[in-house]
């Protein structure tokens, strides 16, 4: 290969989810100093030349970037090995220990498990770390998201098919009045809304999603203005669709380290459970498959890891 | 320790044949359906449901629902059923009673083990198609809601790990809720947040420290401040916590205290620890109150009902 078309393969090895491997192996490892100065010469965004003292550093940035690449398949494969409840529960203490920027992981886990994986989850998180998630939840997170966090990672809900229609009618009814007056009062001090959220089935909920679209015209969702309530309420209701969105939103080049994680922990998370469903709503929703996406967004062994666990999940 | 005395051998088609016997034909023999289900535990008195369906094709549940009546029909039909549907009626029946019972609600999710806590809920969701929650919830409002739902979707971490200096912190903000007359919402909701989330080996620390710094136990100093239904709910919280079966002993003075008996309540302590510890209540009670337990309650009840709570205490005839 020319020089110009290995530098060119070496760049694209190095930015995006994960690493190319094999590229790094056969160019990188095959290069001589002239030809590995020549590449960082080059390439201005990863390296840096020194032009005082005549010589060319890595980007501070890049270079702590690149280690979370090279550690990306490590981590998903750590995660798909685990058994689901650890995975929810070390999942559950990252987005704590993270901050405000990761409590959409939160509503993910609380809202998108079974009853009985939530349960899982949560004797897990007393074995690994000595304390309950609504414990570390309501000491950790202070200020609005508080109450509807604590509350949707305790829920035990019922999930037969039973519901009661009227309930359903009547509580749309309350959320639609309580977004009504948000600008009165907020939506996260009302504890009918957090109630109705956090306490009702998700057939029953199901149920309120429409009768909720029959009163206002919109989804809930597109009606509600806080994030959290919004990601809670696509979790119950609209499973797949919130899992494609997310997978949209990660499958970028320039996208912030926690939305990138968000690729392996829905793959891994959901590889066993409805990957399938989730893949038909993605290529209806984005005009794009999937795996086609992945393969252009990914890259070595992390990339084949992800293209495995989907091919797995839909056979 | 439990008071109940059960054989170590039965033969579940001897009882269940037994039984049809007692309540075949014409009136019942009471004392027949004390003698037996009285002595069995909850594993032998499923065995026999199973036997008398086997061979008679009938709930004996139900045949009893229809045989029986009255105080001893209520104890009977709590006695008979598995214990965690037991729990799970108690609480559906205090929410929807008219005084709501919220103290019920409390117990059963402040004494029960985090995995019996559980085994209810799952219980629940089996009998009403609803989560417990999901009730409570829609029966209360306000900061009672919150502690409530609180209390029964918890599942505490059970193990030894004890944080002093987290004890110490939070004694202080449960010192500071209570000495503010006032409504004050932020630090109630800290409160339910200590009393909902934390372990109970880290709360009875906690209230430990409280009384180490403040030279008063904690439950003497709500029971000056309890108001309103959050209060007692918080009151009733840290007494099952911290001594559940002190808790209980009160429960029993207090429904035969006075002028008439709280059947309910007598039923309900008697019923649901007689294969638990209903021994240690009975020493607390004796050394409360210098009298037996089973005296008291021979004084306050009478007919099948007494004979039947008796049994269960342990009394042999």
């Amino acid at each position: 290969m020319e020089l110009n078309q290995e530098l060119e393969a070496l760049t694209q090895a190095l930015s995006g989810h994960g690493v190319e491997e094999n590229a790094l192996v056969t160019t990188l490892g095959k290069w001589d100093p002239l030809e590995r100065e020549a590449f960082r010469k080059k390439t201005p965004n990863l390296f840096i030349e020194d032009k005082e003292r005549h010589f060319q550093r890595w980007d501070d940035h890049y270079a702590r970037l690149l280690k979370h690449e090279f550690v990306r398949f490590k981590n998903t494969v750590m995660l798909w090995s685990m058994h689901p409840w650890e995975r929810d529960a070390r999942l559950v203490k990252e987005a704590i220990k993270k901050g405000k920027a990761s409590y959409g992981v939160l509503v993910e886990i609380a809202c998108t498990r079974s009853s009985e994986e939530l349960l899982g989850a949560r004797k897990a998180y007393h074995s690994l770390f000595d304390h309950s998630i609504e414990e570390d939840v309501a000491s950790h997170i202070h200020g609005i998201d508080r109450k509807l966090l604590v509350a949707l990672v305790s829920a035990y809900r019922y999930e037969g098919p039973k519901i009661k229609n009227e309930h359903a009618k009547s509580e749309a009814k309350i959320i639609y009045d309580v977004i009504k007056n948000a600008h009165k009062k907020p939506i996260n001090e009302d504890d009918e809304v957090i109630r109705i959220l956090a306490t009702r089935s998700k057939p029953h909920l199901k149920a309120l999603y429409n009768h909720y679209k029959d009163i206002s015209g919109k989804n809930l969702d597109e009606d509600l203005d806080d994030i959290r309530f919004k990601e809670a309420v696509q979790c119950l209701c609209t499973p797949q669709i919130y899992f494609c969105k997310v997978l949209d939103s990660a499958l970028k080049i320039d996208v912030d380290k926690n939305t990138k994680k968000a690729l392996g922990r829905v793959i891994v998370t959901r590889a066993d459970i409805d990957i399938k469903e989730i893949m038909a709503d993605y290529n209806n929703l984005y005009g794009v498959t999937l795996p086609h996406k992945i393969q252009d967004i990914a890259k070595g062994n992390y990339k084949d890891f992800l293209l495995n666990l989907i091919a797995r999940g839909s056979n | 320790m439990a008071t109940l005395i059960a054989p170590t051998n039965h033969s579940p088609l001897e009882d269940a044949e037994a039984i049809r016997k007692a309540v075949k034909g014409w009136g019942t023999d009471e004392k027949v359906i004390i003698t037996i289900l009285g002595h069995r535990d909850a594993i032998q008195r499923q065995k026999i449901r199973e036997a008398y369906y086997e061979l008679f094709q009938e709930d004996l549940i139900k045949r009893l629902e229809s045989e029986l009546s009255g105080d001893f029909e209520r104890a009977m039909y709590r006695w008979i059923v598995e214990p965690s549907e037991r729990y799970a009626l108690l609480a559906n029946i205090a929410l929807r009673h008219a005084d709501r019972n919220y103290d019920v609600i409390v117990e059963i999710a402040c004494a029960l083990s985090p995995e019996e806590l559980f085994i209810v809920r799952r219980a629940y969701h089996n009998r009403y198609n609803h989560s417990l929650e999901e009730d409570v919830a829609a029966n209360t409002s306000g900061h009672l809601r919150q502690l409530l739902v609180g209390l029964v979707s918890s599942f505490r971490y059970g193990g030894n790990e004890i944080n002093a200096k987290l004890a110490q912190s939070e004694a202080d903000i449960l010192h500071e809720a209570i000495k503010l007359k006032d409504k004050n919402s932020n630090k109630d909701e800290e409160v339910i947040r200590i009393l909902t989330t934390r372990s109970k080996i880290q709360l009875v620390a906690t209230f430990n420290r409280y009384r180490d710094d403040h030279g008063i136990a904690i439950t003497k100093k709500l029971s000056d401040e309890a108001s309103d239904d959050f209060h007692k709910a918080v009151h009733v919280a840290i007494r099952c916590i911290q001594d559940h079966k002190k808790y209980y002993e009160k429960v029993l003075r207090n429904a035969m205290k006075g002028g008439g008996t709280n059947e309910d309540a007598l039923t309900r302590v008697i019923v649901t620890r007689a294969e638990k510890d209903l021994n240690d209540i009975k020493e607390i009670y004796y050394k409360r109150n210098s009298v037996h337990l089973e005296d008291s309650v021979a004084k306050e009840t009478s007919g099948d009902y007494k004979k039947f709570l008796l049994t269960l205490m342990g009394k042999e005839d």
